[in-house]
């Protein structure tokens, strides 16, 4: 009872002071009562939720029109009609059969003329007769065969490293290793002319991207040192946060080679895991040819991981990855497309390794592949009106037009020449056109060669269209010369034109 | 609870329930809302399709918990040793380098080391010759407790092959499909150097692109080097952002790869189940994109013909109701149905008897059944032009090499009869009857097997981690090679072996097989099923002479 009076008198004091209170007070105090009444008693804030009829849902579906699931391509497409008028009969050799007629070819990447050697065609048909066509089986799953660890062994010694690991396919390869490592909330360092493979690699990490500009050592470090700075804000975030760079050894889009001993200064300066790929410079720079590192003479210690295909320079199929063991193990269980895929057919694996008892025993085999790439660097050069890009010991030459951008007439003059669907195709890519209509002028004389392809709205940096070619080490001097002449004069004919 | 222990369980044979054989915990749980579709079916299918999931023991589940966590435990008493520097420290341990932020993130780091290296040595087991029926394990040995090991070439075991996926037994190194390959290899050689629009494109890719959409009864195919990159090279062209990817939980990792290099929203649906699918799609098309409640541009249902791990088969015609009824487009993964399902050889659709032109994506490989490599996509002319043009395949990656394009070309006019003999039919219905006559003869033996009785994929549930090890070994021990899976492939209590059916297995080889798989389940006490022995039984399958 004791407790209750004083609340008592409390409330008597409150009851005196309502009744002293001014009216105006008394209205005011009234109004916020209302006020959090109603506040309490409305509804939250949401988006309407009608909830419907059966009738009514069903209404919806019936009006619901999905988009095509495809857009409709043209059967007289100018891309469709260029692979189905140009089907190759037999191997893709230096000298291959096109449309029944015989051209020299300047457009496969048979680098090191591995495609007609005999000797690693045997090596694959007696693979064929012990192990059959397919491995039928992922790696974990008995598609593990004795001559893909013997392939990952020699592969492993040939670039002078711990380990390596193998892929069914070269595009898979880059993409699954990146996302083995870097995943969400990591930051990757990319160089913005990295090939498509790379690009599916980074989007399926999920990681934090940042491109740097083409082989622009200085934008790579004004980026690093954003992150440095980020990194001092939120210290906590970077002690789990892993950084990487990724670049190419020899850009397949540009042709040329990266800086990479400034890159290693950089990766020790930042604390950057360096991943390269080395589809077009493995089997092609250094002297004994393994790649980038060689060239640069920078030990692959100094490299986190390498990757390169074997389907360029080695004339296989499928990829791999090199590097210290620790880190090329864990793709064993981290790399989608080495875990999930079957393995690669055993006689290509066969193939492979001949293929490189070739590279490791032809000693001369990459100086006469650089004296040709550069040969044939200096005659491309010469041609007027265009421009060849990359470095001069590259094997992949892109070919384009000296100015493209500048020159309107030649753009104007293009696109009335092309028919309408054409342009409903390619729209500003006429320039593209223009090439192909020197690469059916080239065929016409005997030389195959292709444009550089590209899917247009997905790239994430476009380089300016071209013609590539590819430098095969077993062209003799006088093909050289008459490859030459063929790609200038198809270049003045139809440059010559206007 | 008490329901689990008793065993009461839900494997009974299908007749118009659609979930029936679904038991409530074994998550392929009944979904509530079930709605009545307005349109008739024809629900005869369901009379032949019979799936049993018998679900986890209780005391299986809870051994399988308590082994895992001994294993962790034990892990983490080394991991400590290791840093009071009691142990020898593995070189394959990642070095600590002054201020870079570790490789590897530490759990799947203690997986790695102290879980599947005690186990390695089932994985990845390397073989010496083709995996037919038969095969060569080269003998491997560790020094070092699974962190590497060394081969010995000298000690070859061979083993009856039931890890392989051979479902029709191309593989082989002598017959027609060897000597069709190694003529290619000669006119051709081994590689293409090109992708199909930088002339990469041989008559022989062109021959292959037909003929495959010639067996698939499509108007246009194209085939891809690789298998897993049909799948996740090729999605990206067809569904975007703003667009929904339904896709069943069971898929495989390029499917859920391929998903995700889209940028479309993506959703899964139950395994298999037809209720949680049709759920899902009806919200999607009635209240659109979440938020702003906008219509998909388009919805997409990606489900596999024949799920590898579970060995279920996807209930194909229900799902081409729904995908009529909501206007859903139908991605179909036939890599473990090609060839080797329905009569005459031509994956789920044919199992069915449906038209194929009703799915609008028919995918499948040839690594399984035509003992090749790679895949393709089949589907309309409008279809396989876009991906002729579109597809990051067809731009930067190099065309099939000539001897495996051969080796499926050979194998596809053997199964379609085309070679004037009876070869390919004999091996269809030799794998239907090897499949119903394992199957069966697995149930009565009492152990749990998961899938449908006409899948060649065979799920035996081991469950322990610790018999996982012990099945593999002990049956290799007594020439029988299988694959066992556990977690992280499987749910954490659904541990497996899994058996490939072959058309090269003979009825005796089935028996031999039959034999130590008993004698090792008796080793290792497997008999934990509770239901009733199925009915069904090879005996209406012919066998062709």
């Amino acid at each position: 009872m004791m407790a209750i009076i004083p609340a008592t008198w409390d409330m008597y004091d409150m009851l005196q002071a309502v009744i002293q209170a001014p009216t105006y007070h008394l209205i005011f105090e009234a109004l916020l009562i209302i006020l959090i009444v109603k506040l309490v008693f409305s509804k939250a804030y949401a988006p309407d939720k009608t909830i419907l009829t059966e009738k009514e849902k069903d209404e919806l579906i019936e009006e619901w029109k999905p988009e095509p699931l495809v857009p409709d391509t043209p059967d007289d497409h100018p891309l469709l009609r260029s692979m189905e008028n140009n089907i190759i009969t037999g191997r893709p050799d230096k000298i291959m059969t096109i449309n029944g007629k015989s051209v020299i070819n300047m457009a496969s990447m048979n680098f090191l003329g591995m495609l007609g050697d005999e000797s690693i065609e045997v090596a694959a048909q007696k693979a064929l007769s012990k192990y059959g066509v397919g491995s039928c089986g992922p790696r974990g799953f008995y598609g593990t065969m004795d001559v893909h660890l013997e392939l990952e062994d020699r592969l492993a010694k040939f670039m002078q490293a711990e380990e390596a690991i193998l892929y069914s396919y070269g595009f898979a390869t880059i993409a699954s290793a990146i996302p083995a490592y870097s995943k969400r909330g990591d930051v990757i360092f990319v160089d913005e002319g990295v090939c498509f493979a790379i690009q599916k690699g980074l989007v399926a990490s999920r990681s934090v991207i940042k491109y740097f500009k083409h082989n622009d050592m200085a934008d790579l470090e004004r980026l690093c040192l954003e992150q440095q700075k980020e990194d001092k804000k939120l210290p906590k975030k970077a002690k789990v946060t892993r950084r990487f760079l990724v670049v190419e050894g020899l850009y397949a889009k540009h042709g040329d080679i990266c800086p990479l001993p400034k890159l290693v200064e950089l990766k020790w300066k930042y604390k950057l895991r360096i991943f390269i790929e080395e589809s077009f410079s493995f089997g092609v720079l250094g002297d004994n040819g393994r790649g980038v590192t060689e060239h640069f003479n920078i030990k692959l210690d100094e490299v986190d991981l390498v990757a390169a295909c074997l389907e360029n320079a080695v004339g296989g199929a499928g990829g791999f990855c090199c590097g210290k063991k620790y880190i090329v193990d864990h793709q064993r269980l981290s790399g989608l497309g080495y875990c999930f895929s079957a393995s690669l057919p055993p006689m290509l694996a066969s193939g492979a390794i001949q293929s490189l008892n070739i590279i490791e025993n032809d000693q001369s085999l990459f100086s006469r592949l650089h004296q040709k790439s550069e040969k044939i660097h200096k005659e491309l050069s010469k041609i007027e009106g265009m421009r060849v890009m990359g470095d001069k010991v590259a094997p992949i030459k892109h070919l384009s037009l000296a100015e493209p951008s500048d020159d309107r007439s030649l753009d104007n003059r293009t696109i009335e020449k092309i028919t309408q669907e054409a342009s409903q195709a390619f729209g500003a890519l006429a320039i593209l056109i223009l090439l192909w209509e020197c690469l059916n002028f080239a065929m016409e004389r005997g030389l195959a060669l292709t444009p550089a392809r590209y899917l247009e709205h997905e790239e994430h940096q476009l380089p300016p269209p071209s013609i590539r070619i590819a430098v095969n080490v077993k062209l003799t001097e006088d093909e050289i010369a008459k490859c030459m002449d063929i790609i200038a004069d198809s270049c003045h004919a139809v440059l010559g034109k206007s | 609870m008490v329901a689990l222990m008793n065993g009461k369980n839900g494997s009974v044979p299908l007749n118009g329930k659609m979930n029936g054989m679904h038991n409530k915990t074994n998550g392929f749980s009944k979904n509530g809302s079930v709605h009545k579709s307005h349109t008739t079916i024809d629900e005869g299918w369901k009379k032949d399709y019979w799936e049993s999931f018998e679900e986890t023991p209780l005391l299986a589940a809870i051994f399988t918990y308590i082994c895992y966590g001994l294993v962790v435990l034990i892990g983490h008493i080394r991991d400590f040793m290791n840093n009071m520097g009691l142990l020898k420290v593995n070189t394959s341990l990642e070095p600590r380098i002054p201020g870079f932020v570790p490789l590897f993130s530490t759990w799947e780091s203690f997986y790695t080391r102290h879980v599947f290296r005690r186990v390695s040595d089932v994985l990845c087991k390397p073989v010496g010759g083709v995996p037919a029926a038969r095969m060569d394990l080269v003998y491997r040995e560790t020094h070092d407790y699974g962190w590497t090991y060394e081969l010995n070439k000298d000690r070859i075991d061979t083993v009856l092959n039931m890890g392989s996926y051979n479902y029709l037994g191309f593989s082989e190194n002598k017959g027609p499909c060897k000597d069709n390959a190694a003529r290619v290899t000669k006119d051709y050689g081994i590689s293409t150097f090109g992708s199909r629009q930088e002339l990469g494109i041989l008559d022989i890719h062109k021959q292959l692109d037909d003929l495959v959409a010639e067996f698939l009864g499509v108007e246009a195919a194209i085939t891809v080097p690789m298998g897993f990159a049909t799948n996740s090279m090729n999605m990206p062209c067809l569904v975007s952002k703003g667009c929904l990817i339904l896709s069943d939980e069971l898929n495989h990792a390029s499917l859920v790869l391929g998903s995700r290099l889209t940028g479309a929203t993506i959703k899964t649906f139950k395994h298999n189940n037809m209720q949680s699918l049709e759920k899902r799609l009806r919200d999607a098309v009635i209240h659109g994109k979440p938020r702003t409640h906008r219509p998909w541009k388009k919805i997409l249902i990606v489900v596999e013909g024949v799920y590898s791990m579970e060995g279920s088969i996807v209930k194909l015609p229900e799902i081409i109701r729904l995908k009529k009824l909501y206007k859903a487009y139908l991605y179909l993964d036939e890599a473990h149905s090609i060839g080797a399902m329905g009569p005459r050889g031509r994956g789920v659709v044919d199992y069915f008897g449906l038209d194929p032109k009703e799915i609008d994506i028919m995918m499948g490989t040839f690594t399984k059944s035509f003992g090749s490599a790679g895949g393709y996509i089949g589907g309309s002319k409008r279809l396989i032009n876009h991906l002729r043009v579109n597809s990051h395949v067809s731009v930067y990656a190099p065309t099939m090499p000539p001897p495996i394009a051969q080796q499926v070309i050979t194998s596809m006019t053997i199964i379609m009869g085309k070679d004037g003999t009876n070869e390919g039919k004999k091996r269809i219905q030799q794998l239907k009857w090897n499949c119903r006559y394992f199957r069966r003869n697995l149930h009565e033996r009492g152990y749990i097997i998961y899938g449908n009785k006409d899948s060649p994929v065979v799920p035996l549930l081991l469950f322990m981690p610790t018999k996982l090890a012990a099945f593999s070994r002990e049956c290799v021990r007594r020439g029988l090679g299988v694959v066992v899976v556990g977690f992280p492939a499987t749910p954490i209590t659904k541990t497996r072996a899994r058996f490939c059916l072959s058309a090269a297995h003979t009825k005796a080889d089935i028996d031999e097989a039959l034999k130590i798989i008993e004698e090792v389940g008796d080793l290792i006490r497997l008999r934990y099923s509770k239901m009733p022995v199925p009915s069904f039984s090879e005996k209406d399958i012919e066998l062709v002479e």
